[in-house]
């Protein structure tokens, strides 16, 4: 199938290119941009005028819920929800039921997603046997089976000397371990941020030195074992500092924040929003704003969507009750697109940390428009506006806390290696 | 993003459910206090019965164990002419699995008029007001951490009893506030009435973050917090937190924050003392100040009737 797109804007932010110039697709890859190649016949012709045409998003954290929770959502409902939402490649944390522990749910969960030819599947392996925080998995095998790097999700990992050995023993074969800093007993029983919201609703908390107080343990670790560490979803002004010192002295880190965290504060929570019950916690007006900022000046690498798709029963609950986690999957272009225009950044900057930025943390050769590069796409109107409605929303999780709101950027086309996998009108 | 409109005032701005103190306007706290002054001369006449609330049926839904709340609750309502029911949840339907809004949804298809709603978490009853018809209101009788609105107003209007006017006086809660709804009541209430100096005092562990931004001034020192007030306010210390990461020991509380004769002393000679009970002699009261005159314990429970037949009747009326 040849694609020819015409007409449109394109923006690789990895080439620093923004320009109205043509794409053309044969056999999967990007075989030309600007002129067609020699004797070049498009089976179809995508007409992208008054479009943006960049690389297919990359996600770092999608819950596609299998195995285990197929309850909450499946693993065709979420991916689609992706296609819907512009995403061409996602990293899947491996907090599934069981756990991404062994090299044969890896194999299998690849294997089912290949079968669905839509986005680009990269497992997390989990770094401890069950998520369990007490044995090593054998991460050889499990990066043999397709994993991208190791993680311990939401999970407590409470043995510091264990955490050692894990980042001793990735740093041996240069496996990137992917943390989201916690300290498990300062967040224990908590549910919102310690801030003034927490206070007046009488919700327990957690405070910001839970994130900060094991950040700093995996930073003096990181420099100690000279692991590659990637930081999930930091939720504080104080954490974002630490990570900018940290690059700042030349440590490898990058770290990554979710759409929710860049866009609300604890004061959405409102009357007990149980959308709002996220991991971490949302945290005050000061906080967002040091995240935006960081997101803009490059200390924070990139934004992800966090998808977590939660059946309805789980969310209607009593705030401390309800199940953690929002979906998002299809909110990740236009709330990046916000973020942006809010920051008065260029477009180009904007897509960077939903494309080729995530792209190079989990060192893929993805998110960029080169010729010879897989035609993994997305083309989208960025002027289009629309409002975010539970049951419109192609993920079978119909819980955010953005429900109502209007957005600008709406997806109308997104292909990978070259296959239309979602259109709209 | 959603849920931001006040849930418990219908589109007239009167009120609809009672949930928090928080968000109500001083006019309606004024209303519950003077309709609950009307009541005071039923409870005390020979036959306490209105028939406001005839017909009318009212479920006491208790998520978590309580004999006196339910119990005025349940006084309140009779004296009102209700029908009431009472349902201790935690025994029953929970333990077979059936969730909050299922218990609910099956008690308000059997025509109910008013939920009486308390829960271990806080904002429960938030989330039962949201899926309730349009026509059953619901009463927040103490929901985890959060709110106790009953309590709160039952303490003002005891203070109005004995101090008359809000604007000059000087408050102090003492103890365990991180962890009381009754606090947090309290601190609503007193701050939209007008009450110029509320303090609150504890140790740095039962203190909540930012606890200031309620409106109060922090103290840590009972010879310095009680100094000069015309109102203490003590709370309760649960036993789960008397001893381990909270507090070392019941005895080490009662040594700084316990109140004491000696202590009540600092306060004005004509302060009052109040605590929402059920008390704990010896731990943050001493027995002499418990039963001295200037506790006005037990009036707040008798007043405690007269408040909940007010929220219950102006609910009902609007």
């Amino acid at each position: 199938m040849k694609i020819h797109i015409k007409n449109g804007r394109l923006i690789d932010p990895a080439s620093a290119t923004d320009a109205r110039q043509d794409v053309f697709i044969a056999a999967g890859k990007i075989v030309a941009i600007g002129a067609p190649p020699p004797g070049y016949h498009a089976n179809r012709t995508l007409d992208a005028g008054g479009l943006v045409v960049c690389p297919g998003l990359v996600d770092l954290a999608v819950r596609l819920r299998e195995p285990g929770f197929e309850y909450m959502a499946t693993l065709e409902s979420e991916m689609f929800a992706a296609a819907a939402g512009g995403v061409t490649s996602l990293a899947c944390p491996p907090d599934t039921d069981p756990p991404l522990d062994e090299p044969g749910l890896v194999e299998m969960l690849k294997f089912r997603a290949r079968n669905l030819n839509q986005a680009h599947v990269y497992p997390v392996g989990a770094l401890t046997v069950g998520l369990k925080g007490t044995h090593l998995t054998e991460m050889a095998e499990l990066t043999d089976a397709g994993c991208v790097a190791f993680s311990h999700a939401d999970a407590p990992l409470t043995d510091t000397q264990l955490l050692l050995r894990a980042l001793q023993y990735a740093a041996t074969f240069d496996f990137p371990v992917w943390l989201r800093p916690q300290d498990a007993g300062l967040a224990r029983g908590g549910v919102a941020h310690d801030g003034q919201v927490a206070t007046r609703l009488g919700l327990a908390a957690i405070p910001a030195c839970a994130e900060t107080v094991a950040l700093s343990a995996i930073l003096l670790l990181a420099r100690e074992t000279g692991a590659r560490i990637h930081l999930c979803r930091l939720s504080s002004a104080e954490g974002m500092d630490m990570v900018r010192q940290a690059k700042h002295l030349g440590l490898k880190v990058s770290c990554d924040i979710a759409i929710h965290h860049a866009h609300l504060s604890e004061m959405d929570i409102g009357y007990f929003d149980p959308n709002c019950n996220l991991t971490p916690p949302l945290r005050s007006q000061r906080d967002r704003d040091a995240l935006r900022a960081a997101l803009a000046d490059g200390t924070a690498d990139a934004l992800c969507s966090d998808h977590a798709p939660v059946d309805d029963d789980a969310k209607q609950l009593p705030f401390g009750e309800a199940e953690t986690g929002a979906t998002g999957v299809e909110l990740l272009l236009p709330l990046t697109l916000k973020w942006a225009e809010e920051s008065r950044l260029p477009l180009a900057q904007g897509l960077a940390r939903i494309t080729s930025d995530p792209a190079r943390v989990l060192g893929i050769n993805a998110g960029r428009l080169t010729p010879g590069a897989s035609a993994d796409i997305c083309i989208f109107d960025p002027e289009r506006y629309w409002k975010v409605e539970a049951q419109a929303l192609k993920s079978q999780g119909k819980n955010t806390p953005f429900t109502g709101i209007e957005v600008k950027g709406r997806v109308r086309y997104t292909l990978v290696e070259g296959q239309i996998v979602f259109e709209s009108a | 993003m959603f849920l931001s409109s006040n849930p418990q005032l219908n589109k007239h701005g009167e009120l609809h459910h009672l949930l928090s103190i928080e968000g109500l306007p001083a006019a309606i706290l004024w209303q519950i206090l003077d309709t609950a002054q009307s009541f005071v001369g039923v409870t005390q006449r020979e036959v306490k019965k209105v028939p406001l609330l005839r017909g009318k049926v009212i479920f006491n839904l208790f998520f978590e164990p309580s004999t006196r709340t339910r119990t005025t609750f349940e006084i309140a309502a009779k004296r009102l002419s209700a029908d009431v029911i009472n349902l201790a949840v935690n025994l029953s339907s929970q333990s077979k699995g059936e969730s909050v809004l299922d218990t609910v949804a099956n008690l308000a298809a059997m025509q109910a008029d008013m939920f009486i709603v308390r829960h271990g978490q806080s904002g429960a009853p938030y989330l039962i007001a949201r899926h309730v018809g349009e026509d059953i209101h619901v009463v927040n009788a103490g929901d985890g951490r959060h709110a106790h609105p009953t309590q709160g107003l039952l303490d003002v209007f005891t203070i109005r009893h004995y101090k008359k006017d809000f604007r000059a006086l000087r408050v102090a809660i003492v103890g365990d506030i991180l962890h009381s709804r009754v606090a947090r009541s309290q601190i609503h209430a007193l701050t939209t009435l007008g009450v110029p100096e509320l303090r609150v005092i504890g140790p740095k562990t039962l203190l909540p973050s930012n606890v200031d931004n309620l409106g109060v001034h922090v103290y840590h020192d009972m010879a310095k917090g009680l100094k000069d007030v015309d109102v203490v306010m003590m709370l309760r210390l649960q036993n789960e937190r008397m001893e381990g990461s909270f507090l070392p020991s019941p005895q080490e509380f009662f040594k700084f924050y316990g109140l004491t004769a000696d202590k009540l002393a600092l306060a004005k000679p004509d302060a009052i003392v109040l605590h929402p009970g059920p008390m704990n002699r010896g731990v943050e009261i001493d027995s002499d100040v418990a039963d001295g005159n200037q506790s006005v314990i037990l009036p707040q429970v008798t007043f405690g009737i007269a408040i909940r037949m007010a929220v219950m009747s102006i609910l009902a009326g609007n």
